[in-house]
């Protein structure tokens, strides 16, 4: 275990067992006890009045690596039948605030696609495009986007990697960390650069997204994480930005699968939570489709689209399509109105840069209130009808 | 052939409470489950295996009480069950995990291994993938259904974003599966008293022969620093009074918002 406790310290108190998030200290002979859930995130040893918890240094990783030849931020650039995808834009401009930081370039790297796409890579900031334009890539095989992405890390050494966390960089990088023996942090809600270690600070939600949780990946280069689409913000499009484009081969890199066919089709990803100005979200508090059918004649009223909690799409009230979260979508409507959703924190994530935020619910202790602009205590099937009434009232 | 299905023990993340006071997660009462992606991955197995007359193999890597979860795959169809566990396992993240769990396939020789496509506690999506590349295989991700199966190949449909792509593989090969995929069974009599009869077993770091630096914390390229609460929005207004008071000066605010 990386912490140990002191036995001759201890007092029993137990108060290192309500903090610690991964129910890894047990009270055993009145001391407390270190399991096998240990996570070493040392929330512990800040509560312990008694300084009876003590980290453990691991003599190996206290020599930190020289890591001088990893420099640039470099980002996998995601096309979709040769157009580069939004989220890819979005990556670039993570990637400039943190080489900004590093004092390094931004480098994209892109599948697939053409030069006129490369190009648009560098009017959004990029300031190296590496470009395979093979047609073999045009559609998605796990195995040579990364072969062609390790061969490219390989190569040139960055210091990050950042991804899409869409279908297909959720699929290929974990391949890409694996080849390489290093971390690999998912989702990530925010991105920084630790001021004296100059090390990634990996933010993102954990533990079925009830906390939040900052990871680093200290002894080991590049540091990857994939960042879900519409986190981050673009940096401004600019022409008259200079890049250069380096030409990559796929010099016999094949893959196993193949894929057959593409078909378009709507999907459960197709409702349009992302470009909604408004989006009314219901929540276990809506106890089933009876208060979805309510939220739908809100959204109506209102001119938005319904959004859903994971708790709810679980209790199958709503398609996975409609929700909201860490595990569905990432929204910033203008005006986001929650009705009966407690707010967990991997709902949060997915929507708390919304404008403006309306909560409705009825446990005044709700952490929903915590990130709302508005708050109502009250119950949804007496607030919402009146508001649909007043809202057609004042049209 | 053999199937071999990973699944996972986790705490049913949807019962966890945080505590308003102290800012840390509440897990005491929280009931254990298999990972419901998982359930899916099972099922496929096990309808495989009703039509080919496979052999289905759940393994999972956990502490000792994640027992329970095998006994419940074998219920729901799964004809043999292993159990990873070993102290040195303890903290691995999801590089960690992967080259553990590929350690103990490679001794299990499977023609399809099968993967929820994240868990619930993690939700990372890494695992699967991660565990093809230390096993040299090819994987699919996000398999919403199963179109063929012959002797050496697999073709399948990968959910997309914007549809889905049909995809071909070789075996062996590693899936990582949807929900959209199929409707989980529920046991049946008999496969409840093969549960209760099924012997487990279990493997350590010795029997799958991994290299100790590749375990558990010290395996793993990822550390948790710290963990938080997000912070609170302290401009946020409380609207009081009757239902129909609040809902009018709702309007007024949304009014002055210009979201109305």
């Amino acid at each position: 275990m990386p912490v140990i406790i002191k036995t001759d310290k201890c007092t029993g108190c137990g108060t290192c067992i309500d903090s610690c998030p991964f129910d890894a200290i047990e009270l055993k002979d009145e001391k407390a006890h270190i399991n096998e859930y240990c996570n070493a995130c040392m929330s512990c040893l800040e509560v312990c009045e008694e300084g009876a918890i003590v980290e453990i240094k691991d003599a190996q990783k206290a020599v930190a690596k020289d890591f001088s030849d990893y420099k640039d931020v470099l980002i996998f650039a995601e096309q979709r039948d040769g157009e580069v995808a939004a989220v890819s834009y979005e990556l670039i401009g993570a990637a400039r605030r943190l080489a900004g930081e590093l004092g390094t370039s931004v480098h994209a790297l892109l599948l697939g696609a053409d030069e006129n796409a490369a190009k648009e890579l560098i009017k959004w900031g990029a300031d190296k495009v590496f470009l395979c334009s093979d047609s073999s890539l045009l559609p998605f095989n796990d195995d040579s986007y990364s072969e062609v992405l390790t061969k490219v890390i390989k190569d040139n050494k960055p210091a990050i990697v950042l991804a899409g966390a869409t279908p297909v960089g959720r699929s290929f990088i974990p391949r890409v960390a694996a080849k390489l023996k290093t971390g690999l942090t998912a989702d990530c809600t925010l991105l920084e650069i630790d001021k004296e270690t100059k090390h990634l600070l990996q933010v993102r939600p954990a533990f079925g997204g009830n906390i939040m949780a900052t990871i680093l990946c200290p002894d080991y280069r590049p540091q990857m994480a994939t960042v879900r689409p519409r986190v981050m913000k673009k940096d401004v499009y600019d022409e008259s930005r200079k890049g250069e484009i380096v030409n990559v081969r796929l010099d016999g890199i094949t893959s196993r699968t193949k894929v057959t066919a593409s078909v378009k089709e709507e999907s459960a990803l197709s409702v349009n939570l992302h470009e909604a100005d408004v989006i009314v979200a219901g929540g276990r508090g809506c106890g089933g489709e009876k208060g979805f059918k309510l939220l739908e004649e809100l959204a109506e009223a209102i001119g938005g689209v319904v959004g859903a909690s994971r708790a709810s799409v679980d209790e199958e009230w709503i398609s996975y399509s409609h929700q909201v979260g860490q595990t569905g979508k990432t929204v910033n409507p203008k005006l986001y109105i929650a009705c009966g959703i407690s707010g967990a924190v991997q709902h949060l994530v997915g929507m708390q840069s919304s404008d403006v935020i309306i909560a409705i619910n009825k446990n005044p202790e709700a952490p929903i209130f915590n990130v709302a602009t508005y708050g109502i205590v009250g119950d949804l099937f007496e607030i919402v009808p009146m508001l649909i009434k007043k809202i057609k009232e004042s049209k | 052939m053999n199937i071999i299905v990973c699944i996972k023990q986790v705490p049913d993340t949807a019962e966890i409470r945080i505590n308003p006071e102290t800012n840390t997660l509440m897990r005491e009462g929280v009931p254990s489950i298999i990972n419901p992606f998982d359930m899916h991955a099972l099922e496929a197995a096990v309808q495989i295996k009703e039509q080919t007359g496979a052999r289905v193999i759940v393994l999972t890597m956990g502490p000792p009480q994640a027992e329970a979860s095998l006994r419940e795959a074998i219920s729901l169809g799964a004809d043999e069950a292993v159990l990873l566990s070993d102290r040195l396992f303890a903290g691995s993240d999801t590089w960690a995990t992967s080259y553990t769990l590929a350690k103990a396939i490679e001794k299990l020789d499977a023609g399809i291994i099968f993967c929820g496509k994240q868990a619930i506690d993690g939700d990372t999506a890494q695992v699967g993938p991660e565990t093809a590349e230390f096993l040299n295989i090819p994987h699919i991700s996000y398999v919403k259904k199963i179109e063929e199966i012959t002797e050496s190949s697999i073709t399948v449909q990968r959910m997309m974003d914007e549809g889905y792509d049909v995809v071909e593989s070789p075996l062996p090969v590693l899936l990582t599966v949807v929900r959209e995929l199929n409707d989980p069974r529920i046991p049946s009599l008999k496969g409840k008293m093969a549960a209760k009869k099924a012997e487990i077993r279990t493997m350590n770091a010795a029997d799958i022969g991994a290299d100790e630096n590749s375990l558990g914390l010290k395996g793993s390229p990822t550390q948790v620093k710290n963990i938080f609460a997000p912070e609170m929005n302290a401009e946020r207004m409380m609207i009081e009074g009757s239902p129909e008071e609040q809902v009018n000066k709702l309007i007024e605010e949304l009014k002055k918002n210009k979201c109305l």
